[in-house]
């Protein structure tokens, strides 16, 4: 499996008043075309901020990002916009839609940003809507949408041009746990088509439809676990009852 | 699987595999298979002492059966079972102990124990995860859903553990320095 995402080193440190926060501090990590990767912690541990440096929407003090093969972390603004746009789907905890904008304009838009043609953009956006089943919200504004719906419509916007790789932070922190199962659901599904994930999360249940989760503390990955290819016998219904 | 047999008589007088049948309908997913000979021996088990009695039912074109009924003692005896309050779950003594240990006696690092221990029930988080897929009947998704929420409380628990034993490593440290 070819690396996808290759992180070396990586830090941000930054200021806060006295003191020296260091919010990632050191971090290596490698992910697979084609992997799920989760990434646990207590809060605070640096994991979203890990994610914002990946996304490019926050930028390193130190270490390097490579991105498909080619180095990225020294980008300009201009340059992480348009890797952003067709490479990178970003799926965030509060969703982050454009609140006087139509549920279809709102997907649209990141299509149009990249240079599709109306047409083509349309037509991908009513698509991704019936896949997600939000269909019939295309013509609300996202404030009469529910949390699930939101992050729907999030998760369709960030899937519109198409990208490689698709970050999610905390996608289901703001989601009931009937809301949640959907959500993964949609996850696994993307996974399955090929795409890859990578997750931040606190929710157990989410970093474990993963292929492997990363635990971070105090801004380092400090362990690791692949949850595929397990050893034992593997767990079947009958045995979940202790008699 | 005593107490079963007397819940599903409680419910209405049945034969040996009228019993099978509905136990499978009920817990089919989440229990090995039961045969119907275990059944058959419970049943004779719990007439002997006189919580069940049965009769021969002749049967125009088939062979007689034997039709199960509860007694007045097997109906207050199952009452009493399905009103006991079962026992709230103890926390799993051996890595509790392991953990305890390694921290007083240096015998192992616990924070090393305590990663070793949450990717085991991340493994088994995944695999439910997998299983809740599956699930189909009300049994099977309660089993599930029932072992998902106890590892999230396994792992928070880790988390506490991790916690509490780095701070106290800390403090130790700052009085022994």
């Amino acid at each position: 499996m070819a690396d996808l995402l290759r992180i070396n080193d990586l830090h941000r440190h930054f200021r806060l008043g006295d003191s020296l926060v260091r919010a990632v501090d050191g971090v290596d990590l490698r992910v697979g075309e084609g992997e799920f990767v989760s990434i646990m912690g207590p809060s605070g541990c640096g994991k979203s901020t890990l994610l914002y440096l990946v996304g490019g929407l926050d930028r390193p003090t130190g270490g390097e990002i490579h991105f498909g093969g080619r180095r990225v972390d020294q980008l300009s603004r201009t340059g992480w916009a348009k890797l952003r746009r067709g490479r990178i789907g970003f799926v965030f905890q509060t969703f982050n839609l454009v609140e006087n904008l139509t549920v279809a304009h709102n997907v649209q838009l990141q299509g149009v940003l990249a240079g599709g043609s109306r047409r083509a953009v349309r037509r991908r956006a009513i698509g991704l809507l019936e896949e997600l089943g939000v269909s019939d919200k295309a013509k609300a504004l996202p404030a009469l949408l529910s949390g699930g719906q939101r992050q729907r419509v999030a998760i369709a916007r960030a899937l519109m041009n198409d990208p490689p790789l698709l970050l999610a932070d905390e996608p289901t922190g703001n989601l009931d746990s009937a809301t949640t199962t959907e959500v993964l659901g949609l996850l696994k599904r993307f996974h399955a088509a090929g795409r890859t994930i990578v997750v931040v999360t606190h929710d157990p249940r989410v970093a474990t439809a993963a292929q492997r989760v990363v635990t971070m503390r105090d801004g380092q990955v400090v362990d690791e676990a692949r949850l595929d290819g397990g050893t034992g016998r593997p767990l079947t219904l009958d045995r979940l009852i202790e008699s | 699987m005593r107490e079963v047999l007397l819940a599903l008589l409680h419910k209405e007088p049945a034969h040996g595999y009228e019993l099978k049948g509905a136990i499978e309908s009920m817990f089919g997913e989440v229990w090995p298979a039961v045969n119907v000979g275990q059944i058959y021996s419970t049943l004779g088990r719990l007439e002997r002492a006189g919580l069940v009695r049965s009769a021969t039912v002749s049967q125009a074109s088939r062979p007689d059966k034997r039709v199960f009924e509860l007694t007045a003692a097997g109906g207050d005896t199952v009452r009493r079972w399905v009103d006991e309050v079962v026992p709230a779950a103890q926390l799993r003594g051996s890595f509790f102990d392991k953990l305890v240990l390694a921290d007083r006696t240096r015998l192992a690092d616990p924070i090393v124990l305590i990663d070793r221990q949450r990717r085991e029930y991340l493994r088994r988080l995944a695999e439910l995860g997998e299983l809740a897929g599956v699930a189909q009947g009300l049994a099977a998704r309660l089993a599930v859903e029932g072992a998902v929420l106890h590892l999230q409380a396994d792992l928070r628990w880790l988390d506490f553990c991790e916690d509490a034993l780095t701070s106290h490593q800390k403090r130790n440290g700052d009085t022994d320095g």
